[in-house]
């Protein structure tokens, strides 16, 4: 991402006066981004007359955790957490179970008929079915309202297969035919010497599915109807853009009003939730940055 | 694309022998076949639902064959053409205002000579593109909510609160900035990539030529990313149909469906809520068909090009 371009300053590079200008266009394109998350933030830590007072705050006012403290008082946000853990964490490995040799075999592109596989993975990329007869497909396998549902229907992406295809690539031919004409079989040429030099694809492409299963609200919206059983994002959704504090449990909602929590109202409900659901993308960040620029600039790199 | 047969595979061999030869090629195909065959091959035959008067008691297969009935309605109904009058509007508008943000942005960071301050400007811009469309739009909500910043920033100067999520006026210009403000640092890497590529030697030459900035981005820069930019263009294009059915969801309300539905949001309505499965079924098919011909499109024109192209 480093621009290696201008290591000296000539006297046609860009004027002072534009540099500088520049910089303030920069810095308030990325206060504008910043400030929302700071806001939410400081509201999410914040008793609920200071937010009516102070909206545009950036640092709590009367600081409270008894946001926090109700959201996880609530069972119901920590099980649709657990279950987004788990569509994550399996999903992305059969993702990449599935994936890895998908990509292989589309990489062997001398053995007979290997147009026709290429031609079987990209079909499905290029023409859905739509939305009604997948929902029937899903019906008639047993997957409505099973949590297997944000797996299943996704467990090869055409892009990511491609992906990891071209990666296999850029290896060097030379590496897997001197083990092929040595006696290695095919299956031993991918275990043994491209899987450990695909690192960095499979961390890539192990982020993209990551993130996807994490972000992933339609799955659940079209096909898990039992609200013991959401995602989190589906979850969310209802607590935080159709503004249903009281999803949270409306019993709780109401005892914790009875027994005089008046600090507590669903607008620093709505900003510890969002934040709740902001925090792993901010944990696993530095590594999005990293592998996703790598998996853009691979996709973008022309064989 | 395709690389030089391998030399391990001489040619003239018998075809029995190259399958066998390449049988791993085959054997870790099979997943997929799995795969495919029963969560989308075996998906096309519900297609047919869009051709019949579907009993999901009787199931697809025993329902009657009605011919184009449903597409027929279909084209009669006045809510189509707003549907797609709304779908059309929503991306061309896209393609305007949203599309040229992230090039711009890149443009500026190449000027940037500070490395800590390009990281950092780097870093918190793309965040917002890794949360989901769900999390984001509930943050749009807090600030533009009666108790957010926007509307007590109003109130404070004397003016009239508004409510930015429900008015239909404010409907396309808030699909916009939203849509700018979650994407543009992230769309801008791929530019920025492809910026670094460009030879350092053009730009020396120019400033030895005694072209300025201005004139070395115009003739140089510009030039040196048009493959990026048309790439991008024609994939957004190859999209317009959908519109960014996932970013409209979160700020579609009933209140707004004359400006803001569009149709994936009207085929999911009809579809899973009111369960009008033909109608859905046909509406989808639709779409499907003219989207694989503008992809297909879109690829043969990236191809011509000479840029790598999806297939």
């Amino acid at each position: 991402m480093v621009n290696k371009k201008e290591r000296h300053h000539n006297p046609m590079d860009t004027p002072r006066y534009a540099q500088v200008v520049i910089g303030c266009i920069l810095a308030a394109a990325t206060i504008v981004c910043l400030y929302p998350f700071l806001n939410v933030f400081a509201k999410s830590l914040s008793e609920a007359h200071a937010i009516y007072t102070n909206p545009t705050m950036i640092v709590p006012h009367s600081f409270t955790l008894e946001a926090y403290e109700y959201i996880f008082s609530t069972s119901v946000l920590l099980k649709s957490f657990a279950i987004s853990v788990f569509s994550t964490v399996v999903g992305t490995i059969l993702n990449l179970l599935f994936t890895i040799p998908t990509a292989y075999s589309l990489s062997r592109n001398h053995a007979p008929g290997s147009k026709l596989l290429l031609w079987f993975v990209v079909i499905p990329m290029l023409f859905g079915a739509g939305l009604i007869p997948q929902y029937i497909l899903m019906k008639n396998l047993h997957l409505l309202d099973n949590i297997l549902v944000l797996i299943l229907p996704g467990l090869i992406s055409p892009f990511n297969a491609i992906l990891m295809r071209n990666f296999f690539w850029s290896i060097p031919d030379s590496l897997t035919e001197a083990a092929l004409i040595d006696g290695a079989s095919e299956l031993k040429v991918l275990t043994n010497i491209l899987l450990p030099l695909s690192k960095p694809i499979i961390a890539t492409i192990g982020l993209f599915y990551a993130v996807g299963h994490w972000n992933d609200y339609f799955t659940g919206l079209y096909y898990i109807n039992d609200n013991t059983k959401w995602p989190l994002q589906v979850l969310l959704k209802s607590i935080i853009v159709d503004l249903n504090a009281m999803n949270m449990g409306t019993q709780n909602f109401n005892n914790a009003i009875d027994i005089g929590k008046v600090t507590l109202q669903p607008e620093n409900i709505k900003a510890a939730t969002i934040i709740f659901a902001t925090v792993p993308i901010v944990l696993v960040y530095p590594f999005l940055q990293k592998y996703f620029t790598k998996g853009i600039i691979l996709g973008a790199v022309k064989q | 694309m395709a690389k030089q047969p391998s030399a391990v595979q001489p040619k003239g061999t018998p075809l029995g022998h190259r399958i066998a030869r390449n049988k791993w090629v085959y054997i870790l195909f099979i997943p997929a076949i799995v795969y495919f065959s029963v969560f989308h091959y075996s998906s096309y035959y519900g297609i047919s639902i869009a051709f019949k008067d579907f009993k999901p008691f009787i199931g697809i297969a025993g329902s009657e064959w009605v011919g184009f009935k449903h597409f027929r309605y279909i084209f009669e109904d006045p809510n189509f053409l707003r549907l797609l009058y709304n779908t059309l509007k929503i991306s061309i508008m896209r393609i305007i205002f949203s599309f040229p943000v992230p090039i711009i942005f890149a443009l500026l960071m190449n000027e940037v000579r500070n490395m800590r301050f390009k990281k950092v400007v780097q870093t918190i811009t793309c965040f917002p593109n890794f949360l989901s469309w769900v999390v984001f739009a509930g943050i749009v909500y807090t600030f533009t909510g009666p108790s957010g910043v926007i509307n007590m920033v109003l109130e404070n100067m004397g003016l009239d609160t508004v409510n930015l999520t429900t008015n239909p006026d404010a409907f396309l210009p808030l699909i916009l900035i939203t849509d700018v403000l979650k994407n543009f640092g992230w769309a801008s890497i791929i530019y920025l990539a492809s910026l670094s590529g460009i030879d350092p030697n053009l730009y020396e030459a120019a400033a030895v030529d005694g072209a300025g900035r201005l004139r070395q981005t115009w003739h140089i820069t510009l030039p040196g990313i048009r493959g990026v930019i048309c790439l991008q263009l024609i994939m957004a294009i190859a999209n317009v149909l959908s519109a960014g059915f996932d970013q409209i969801f979160m700020f579609l309300k009933p209140a707004l469906y004359n400006v803001g539905d569009i149709l994936d949001t009207y085929v999911y309505r009809i579809g899973l809520l009111s369960g009008k499965y033909e109608l859905a079924t046909a509406l989808g098919l639709m779409k499907s068909v003219v989207s694989v011909i503008l992809i297909v499109a879109a690829n043969s024109i990236i191809r011509k090009m000479g840029e790598k192209s999806l297939w």
